[in-house]
């Protein structure tokens, strides 16, 4: 029980510390406006708008970071995009 | 054109397909498959490995469709990218061949009128987007050379497979549209 309050504390200043890792997803000429909108819906639980306009960004800047957390929980996500078949990679936050 | 994929009034999802498209879609699914299916064949591999889905033997992939079909997960890191694909890829190939499947058994048991469970909507929205992606590829499709290829002699293979194509994409909108009224 004595450990607990002091993994707590390590576990808080590391996460203070650590940049986080995010899923970037990439353009592509071949996967439709709408489909990107429909994964981001359906699995990030965006709402529309939200959805919309990092599809823009994809879009339009070539790249959107659709999430950010741990590299495990970015290594799901980028999984679940390959999935859909969208081209996403996972990287520390710059 | 009508809407590939409409609702009936009980809410049920369903294509017309004439027997030219129905092979046509199946005949995909077939080679789908066949591209990004597993390779078991002579497995000399440790077999909870593969139990557990773990692929010693994940390389990435030569071919430029496969590859955008089974992408890096990391850019600039080959390391840390074959290690995501030793632990990864062989659940992305099962999953990509078991919506190829479900195409195929789906076709397989219906007449013209062709409808879909909703597990079956995502299955063919992930096949038809594979489809694409396997074709879209091959035949060298970027953001502006659309109309070029479009305007290829019809001896020339792209300008049928784009043809092909662009039936795909007409299909998957209308089937993407229909989930986006869903979800908003």
């Amino acid at each position: 029980m004595s450990i607990a309050p002091a993994e707590r504390t390590a576990l808080s200043e590391e996460t203070v510390t650590e940049r986080p890792w995010v899923t970037i997803v990439w353009n592509d000429p071949i996967n439709l406006m709408s489909y990107v909108t429909y994964v981001f819906m359906t699995y990030f639980k965006f709402d529309r708008a939200k959805a919309e306009l990092l599809m823009l960004d994809v879009h339009e800047k070539g790249r959107a970071t659709v999430s950010s957390g741990t590299r495990e929980a970015m290594e799901i996500d980028v999984a679940a995009m390959h999935s859909y078949g969208l081209w996403a990679t996972l990287q520390k936050d710059d | 054109m009508p809407d590939a994929f409409y609702r009936t009034g009980s809410g049920r999802t369903v294509i017309r397909l004439d027997d030219v498209e129905k092979s046509l879609l199946r005949s995909l699914a077939a080679q789908v498959i066949e591209f990004v299916a597993p390779d078991d064949a002579g497995d000399a591999r440790d077999p909870l490995a593969i139990l557990v889905g773990i692929d010693d033997e994940a390389r990435a992939p030569d071919d430029p469709a496969l590859a955008r079909l089974l992408p890096d997960a990391y850019q600039g890191d080959d390391d840390a990218a074959m290690d995501f694909r030793r632990f990864t890829e062989r659940s992305l190939r099962e999953t990509k061949t078991a919506h190829a499947r479900t195409v195929g058994e789906v076709l397989e048991r219906s007449g013209e009128k062709v409808t879909l469970s909703d597990q079956e909507q995502a299955s063919w929205l992930g096949f038809l987007n594979d489809g694409r992606l396997a074709i879209g590829t091959r035949i060298g499709l970027t953001d502006d050379n659309h109309d070029e290829i479009a305007a290829l002699p019809d001896e020339d293979p792209r300008a049928g497979l784009l043809d092909f194509y662009d039936w795909l994409t007409y299909l998957q909108e209308s089937l993407v549209q229909l989930h986006l009224d869903d979800l908003s």
